[in-house]
């Protein structure tokens, strides 16, 4: 139970700056997901908040304690491994029982606390077991498993679910939610897979480039991306986005419609393909590609030149070379500013 | 020729290289064996049996040889420093190279194994002039430093090939567990790392019993066994040199052959 505060926190590897300057408030029992493509500094952040990292400049507080000069195991965290990290020399229960008797708890309690962790992880027939003799799924449970049994002020996880298999991944995703909501600690989640983010998040910070571009719950990041990056990131297909001329009195014209928008010099249009529909006035638009995914259909096409994706009703098969006007819903178009590429 | 009969061929002529390989490195041991297994009046006969007839004779003569016991002793002591010694030095240094990025690291590999490419001839003479001045002479302390610089660099190389098969991660993990840096390593690394360890112990062991330059030089009175044997082994009869060969070889052969697994991963040959 504790607020996890970033003020200014950078990172440079040599002549590389993973971060700039960083800020960013978790609130206590937060479940926080950094959401970006490799590279983009997300775990270069989680592991300066564990202690694997320093930070160049900026400071880093957990539960009202400034904590970026302290060892990991000063933190109060515990933390999930991409690779899980399961000992090889010890047996599931030494495992899940390392942290507790690193603390020097009476055997009652750490075998209370193993066999209790290990229930709500469906992990208890599995106790005499070494890690070598478990699947990567187990392994993975055994991992959570041990980070909940420290009763942790903060869990950090870094991408644990990207090396199981989709089945199972799906099937961890909705485990840890239940799990994570029930243990009341603060957590944070490094992911590249925006599903995961969305499915899993109170709040996602979304990264590019060492900065966060972007911190809201999921609904907030999918419609109202404050940046075209979060356009373009978050969704599948992305959002598109089309160039606009100015018609004059906020008004703009994007290949040949005129929409009403913002006031500014200039403006970039911005709309979801599922916010489309077929209509008599719309954008016109070149069929392409046509994919029926069964609860809908994928149109890959072409507006005014410019690459376009809608997502139509199934029923609706047009063919390659067809023109289709395609409608926007008005109060679900956005407009971005093409120099500072952020929301107008 | 049909592709069967130049198949087969092929087949003879790789079991004849096979035969011939093993012949080249078996026969002598099996020799020396032999020889040392038999009765003193065999040894010079012809043909030799398969099978030698265990006659201890040889061994119990030459072991009960004045000097022999105690160069024997002297070697066990001088090889079990080396080991303590490289592998005290050796690993930390082979934990560094795995963990840390330091200016200079790639250098410092280069010249771990270059260490190995400086004749020890050249380094014997002023090493004794050394050794002399500050009484390190005749001692089984500075014939176990000499060896350790030459086990040295193996030390370190096994070591860090050792360390850093052990992911970062599984330390990591432990650091967040509660545990201080010394404490992973002690709790984590190391029982990952023991068998690994002892392998390059016992390689640390090996080459000082095997070494016989240093020896010979740097010492007079403490002989270790090789440098007994090669002082005396001219003047003995054959039983005699059979015996100490044997006693020599025996134990090196059966050390190597326990850790053979880590040598060859060393060597990056995939055994696993």
């Amino acid at each position: 139970m504790a607020v996890i505060e970033i003020k200014q926190v950078a990172k440079t590897f040599g002549s590389f700056t993973a971060l700039h300057s960083v800020d960013l408030t978790i609130a206590d029992q937060e479940f926080m997901v950094l959401l970006g493509a490799s590279g983009c500094g997300k775990t270069t952040l989680l592991r300066i908040i564990a202690g694997l990292e320093t930070p160049t400049t900026g400071e880093v507080w957990i539960g009202g304690r400034r904590v970026d000069h302290l060892p990991p195991r000063e933190r109060g965290i515990a933390m999930v491994f991409q690779n899980y990290a399961v000992f090889p020399h010890l047996t599931v229960f030494e495992n899940i029982a390392f942290g507790l008797r690193m603390k020097k708890m009476d055997q009652a309690e750490v075998t209370r606390r193993v066999n209790r962790t290990a229930e709500l992880m469906h992990i208890e027939q599995l106790l005499k077991r070494y890690s070598g003799e478990l699947s990567g799924g187990q392994r993975q449970r055994v991992a959570v498993a041990r980070a909940l049994a420290m009763e942790p002020d903060v869990i950090l996880m870094d991408e644990p679910l990207s090396n199981l298999d989709a089945l199972l991944r799906l099937e961890m995703r909705a485990e840890l939610k239940g799990v994570l909501a029930e243990s009341k600690t603060t957590t944070i989640y490094v992911t590249h897979d925006q599903v995961e983010a969305m499915s899993l998040a109170d709040r996602i910070s979304v990264m590019n480039g060492g900065r966060i571009v972007q911190a809201a719950n999921p609904v907030e990041v999918y419609r109202n991306p404050a940046a075209r990056f979060v356009g373009s990131f978050i969704g599948n297909p992305p959002m598109n986005f089309l160039k606009a001329e100015p018609a004059g009195a906020g008004k703009w014209q994007v290949a040949g419609q005129v929409f009403d928008g913002p006031a500014a010099a200039a403006a970039e249009f911005a709309i979801r393909p599922e916010d489309l529909h077929p209509a008599e006035a719309g954008l016109p638009a070149e069929v392409r590609v046509v994919e029926p995914l069964g609860p809908h259909t994928l149109i890959t096409a072409s507006v005014a030149g410019q690459p376009f994706r809608a997502v139509l009703e199934s029923n609706l098969l047009p063919a390659p070379g067809d023109m289709l006007r395609l409608a926007p819903v008005p109060d679900r178009i956005r407009w971005f500013d093409p120099a500072t590429q952020s929301a107008l | 020729m049909s592709v069967t009969s130049v198949r087969r061929a092929g087949n003879r002529v790789f079991i004849a290289g096979v035969a011939l390989l093993i012949l080249w490195v078996l026969l002598p041991i099996w020799l020396l064996f032999v020889n040392a297994l038999s009765a003193p009046a065999e040894v010079t006969g012809f043909p030799k049996r398969f099978i030698p007839s265990f006659d201890l004779a040889s061994l119990s003569f030459f072991f009960g040889f004045s000097g022999v016991v105690d160069a024997l002793w002297n070697s066990v002591k001088v090889a079990a420093l080396t080991m303590i010694l490289s592998i005290g030095v050796g690993a930390p240094a082979g934990y560094a190279l795995s963990r840390f990025d330091f200016p200079g690291k790639e250098t410092f590999r280069f010249l771990v194994v270059m260490t190995r490419a400086f004749p020890l001839p050249l380094l014997a003479l002023p090493l004794a002039v050394m050794f002399i001045r500050t009484g390190l002479d005749d001692t089984i302390t500075g014939l176990a430093l000499v060896h350790t610089t030459l086990a040295l660099p193996f030390a370190v190389l096994i070591t860090f090939s050792l360390f850093s098969g052990i992911p970062l991660e599984l330390e990591e993990a432990a650091w967040t567990l509660g545990c201080t840096r010394l404490q992973a390593f002690t709790k984590v690394i190391l029982p990952l790392a023991a068998p690994g360890i002892a392998a390059s112990a016992v390689f640390a062991f090996v080459i000082s019993w095997n070494e016989v330059f240093a020896a010979a030089v740097l010492t007079i009175e403490n002989r270790t066994l090789t440098a007994f044997l090669l002082q005396s082994i001219d003047v003995s009869p054959l039983p005699l040199k059979f015996a100490g060969g044997a006693a020599l070889v025996l134990p090196a052969l059966f050390f190597i052959f326990a850790v053979r697994k880590y040598l060859f991963a060393m060597w990056g040959i995939a055994n696993r």
